[in-house]
Formats: structure tokens, sequence, C-alpha cells
């Protein structure tokens, strides 16, 4: 098993915002978090990449105990974590930040950077600009762009269609698409459930602190209160 | 010709500073703490070079690598000791403590080497350069050149070398430099040891310059270069050295032209102007809080 989070309790001082969640992530799969603003998905992808740590539980991250291992760690061990608002160095270069993506790696900078632009065509012309010139889907392919330079073992994704226009969103998905039928394992946390119950495999439903349902992506997307909480019908 | 020689020792003087607020402004950009012990290192690396050149006999050169090497150890140890265990406290606390550690690195000074003056031996060994009736001394030379060097090789440091890229990424962007696999501790500890081994060679091109030593040398130049880097825009390796050549400029000038006594007065006149027109300093970026 690639991630397995088991009963993890996490709290912003006192207040208790993971109630004790528990998943596991295949290699391979693709899974998918959705709920509503507030229930804590971005909070449990802080929480695995060691931006913060657990009260109690554990994370195992290629079977190693990785609760409480701080963030940079975690990114040499293949974890690589896109945040939420894309969070690109606006100051530094399209490819300087292609290059701090490859921070902990010791392969071909190269190479891996060839690769990325042959996912997002776009950042190569752009290689020379400034990030902060960048459009809002421009920095979200460079945000994923850069997460990829180090050909990472588990890809987790938080909200990477937020603020776009649907066309983008609609390219966005595609390459999400393209990276898992490359066989990326890829951790996806979205607002737009439609979208993300569509490409993943499996997916589980955060309520405020706690997992409420789980299944396959269609079974969700069938299900009743999916269907009427997140999914508008 | 009185014109052009004070210009070129305000240079001189300004270069010194500029040299000394690098240490402020990179601390400033990537730990944004203000580091007021920074002065006190320029003292002890001053200190460091007497001693190695009177007690220990080694040559200026040889002096001023040991204190260098002190100063670095020194710039890291106090980040570990006194400002790490603070990285998330309330920057109020940080900047207590900045004071103590300056006031704590004065009196071990004054413990050490007690309150008589030492008279600093100059490092450069080659004496004034004479054109026409201009006369430039050596102190001025080197003050100027060692500036422009560690300008230029910090700007190549920053824009070409990996921890240097990684240094500026965690100055504009600490979350997302972490999640680079870049190790911010460690990004400070190298942006103290920088700072503080430049402050061992501006300490001693000061004292080079002003041969009095004692244990609080290092506050006023520490000030004045505080000032640089705010001047210039905090946070800013262009703004630094254009704040430190202007600060030492305006301060020859006016003890030149004005007087002795008020020139420190028009320096801070000056600091005050310039933040009423240009809050953000000469070239310092406008911040702004993005929700």
């Amino acid at each position: 098993m690639l991630l397995k989070v088991d009963n993890i309790h996490v709290y912003y001082g006192a207040i208790h915002a993971i109630k004790g969640i528990s998943f596991e992530v295949n290699e391979g799969e693709t899974v998918a978090l959705i709920g509503a603003n507030g229930a804590g998905k971005s909070t449990t992808l802080k929480t695995i990449s060691g931006l913060m740590h657990p009260k109690s539980g554990t994370i195992q991250f290629l079977d190693k105990d990785v609760s409480h291992t701080d963030a940079y760690r975690l990114v040499a061990q293949g974890l690589a974590h896109v945040p939420e608002g894309r969070h690109i160095f606006l100051q530094m270069t399209v490819q300087e930040n292609l290059e701090m993506g490859a921070f902990t790696s010791k392969g071909d900078i190269n190479a891996a950077m060839d690769k990325v632009f042959q996912y997002f065509p776009r950042l190569k012309e752009r290689r020379k600009q400034i990030g902060g010139t960048l459009s809002g889907g421009e920095q979200q392919m460079l945000a994923m762009g850069r997460a990829l330079m180090i050909s990472p073992k588990l890809m987790m994704l938080d909200e990477p269609s937020m603020g776009l226009a649907p066309i983008l969103v609609e390219q966005i998905f595609d390459i999400i698409r393209e990276l898992r039928d490359a066989g990326t394992t890829i951790l996806l946390v979205e607002q737009n459930a439609g979208m993300a119950l569509d490409i993943a495999d499996r997916a589980y439903v955060l309520e405020t602190g706690r997992i409420t349902l789980s299944g396959t992506g269609s079974e969700l997307a069938q299900s009743d209160e999916v269907k009427k909480a997140y999914l508008g019908g | 010709m009185a014109f052009l020689s004070n210009f070129i020792n305000g240079l001189s003087l300004g270069s010194i500073y500029a040299i000394i607020a690098l240490g402020y402004t990179m601390v400033y950009g990537i730990a944004k703490m203000l580091n007021f012990a920074h002065g006190d290192v320029i003292m002890v690396g001053a200190y460091v070079s007497f001693v190695s050149i009177y007690s220990l006999g080694t040559p200026p050169i040889l002096a001023l690598l040991i204190s260098m090497c002190v100063c670095t150890v020194l710039g890291v140890v106090i980040e570990r000791l006194a400002y790490r265990p603070l990285r998330s406290a309330a920057s109020l606390a940080v900047l207590i403590t900045a004071i103590g550690v300056s006031y704590l690195l004065q009196n071990v000074a004054l413990l050490i080497w007690t309150s008589n003056t030492k008279v600093f031996p100059s490092i450069v060994s080659f004496g004034s350069l004479h054109i026409g009736s201009l006369t430039i001394t050596g102190e001025t030379i080197v003050s100027i050149i060692t500036c422009v060097v560690i300008m230029i090789g910090l700007t190549l440091f920053t824009t070409k070398a990996k921890t240097g890229k990684a240094m500026r990424a965690v100055s504009e962007n600490r979350q997302a430099a972490e999640l680079m696999g870049i190790s911010v501790n460690k990004t400070i500890s190298v942006t103290f040891a920088i700072g503080s081994a430049l402050a061992a060679v501006a300490g001693v091109l000061y004292c080079s310059m002003y041969p009095v030593l004692v244990p609080t040398t290092g506050s006023i130049p520490g000030i004045k270069a505080f000032t640089a880097a705010v001047l210039g825009g905090i946070g800013s390796i262009p703004g630094t050295l254009v704040g430190g050549l202007l600060l030492g400029i305006i301060e020859i000038f006016s003890r030149a032209y004005i007087s002795q006594d008020l020139s420190d007065a028009i320096v801070f006149a000056v600091l005050i102007i310039i933040l009423l027109v240009k809050p953000n300093g000469l070239l310092g970026k406008k911040v702004t809080e993005k929700v």
C-alpha cells in the first residue's frame, strides 16, 4: 500500500478539524476526497504532506510511519503536494519554478523538464516569463508541472479547478486523466464533485472532519446522498 | 578636488554600510526578522582580527579569514539558539530577543577585552594613490572593490546557484519552498552564515578606516547600515547597495560642508523624508497581503 491514513485527529489550536479519519491509496490509483468547504479536505492533505502533524493516529507512506516527518523530507521520498491556491513562486521565472520542483532530484533536470513540457506545452513557450505574469490556468499548470519534476510516487492535488473558467477546468482535468493513464498515483481534493468522481477510481466523502461515505467513483456518483449534497440534484 | 575626494570617501564609507546592510536585508528577506545583533557581530569580527594580528601574529589576510570563520559560526549559533525556538512566536518577541543578543555580545566583549580602546591596525598594506592633488587611501580603494565583488558574487549566487535560488524561494513563500523539499531551517542557517561572514569583512574594513575598537564599536555602523537597508528597500539586494552608497555620501558631505556634529542628524532626517515619500524604500517592492 502506498499511503495508509489510520484514525488521525488533527487540531488547529483548540479547533478539532479532523476527527479520526482513515483511508488508503494504492499504487496506480486515483482517489478523490470530496466534501463541502471546511470539511477538512485541505487539512487532510497538509497533514499527509507534513505541513501539519496529527495529534493522534498514524500516516504510513511507502510502509513507513511519516506522521511526524517534516514536509521537506517527504518530498525526497516521492510525495508531491500541489497546494490549494497554487503557491507558485511569483517572482521567479517558469523555468526557475520548475527547477525548484526538482530541488531534491538527483536525476537529469532537463529530461524531467522536457517531460513536463509534453504535458504542458504552454509552459515551454513561457519558460522565461515571471510566474506572477501568468494567467490563473497557467499558474495551475506550473504548480502541477513543478510537482511532476520529481516523478512523484504520489501526487496530491488540492482544488486544481479552483477559480478557473470552465474551459480551463476541462483542460486541467484532461491532463489529470492523462497523468492517471500514465500510471501516476493521484490523491485529488475537489469541491467540483462531479468532475472528481468521474475521474476517480475510488472516492471518500468528508463532512466536518469525518468520512461519511466511500466507494468507487461511479458508485458515489449514483448515490442519492452524494447527488443531493454535492451534485446539485 | 575636495568635492571629488569627499565623494570617493562617501562611496567608500557607503560600500561598508552596504556590506553590513546585506546582512540585515538577507535575514529580513528570508527569516522575516530584524536581527539587531548584526552590528555586534561586526565588533566581534574586528576583535578577532585584532587578536589574531597582535597576539597570534598572523598576516592581515589570514586574520580576516579567521574572523570570517568565527563570525560565520557565531551567526549560525545565535540563530540556532536564540531565534529558531521563536520561529512561530510573535515578531515582537523575536525583536526583543535580538536586542538581548546584542547586549549579550557587547557585554561578553567587555569581559574579554575590557572597555579600553584598542587601536586597530589597518589590514591594507599598500599606501595611498595620488592623482594630481587627489589622494585616495588604500582602505578606500579596498572597501569599494570589496563591495563591488560581494554584490556581484551575491547576485550570481542568488540567480545561478541552487542554494541561492532556494533562498529566494524561501523568502517569497516559505510553505511552497518546503513543499519543494527545501529545508527552511537550513536555508535560514545559510543566510545567517553568509550575513555574518560579510559582517566580519565589514568590521575589519570599518576599523581599518576608523581604527577605534571598543565593545560598542558595532552599534553605530550597525544602526546606519540598518538605515541604509530600509532606505534602499529592505529585502532587496540592489536596494541595499543604493541605500548604503547614498547614506555614505550624504554622511561625508554633511560632515564636510554642513556640520561635523549634525551629520548623523542629517542622515536620519533624509531617511525620514525618503520614507514619507516612498514607504517601501527606494527599490523596495510593494508588499501586498494576499487573502
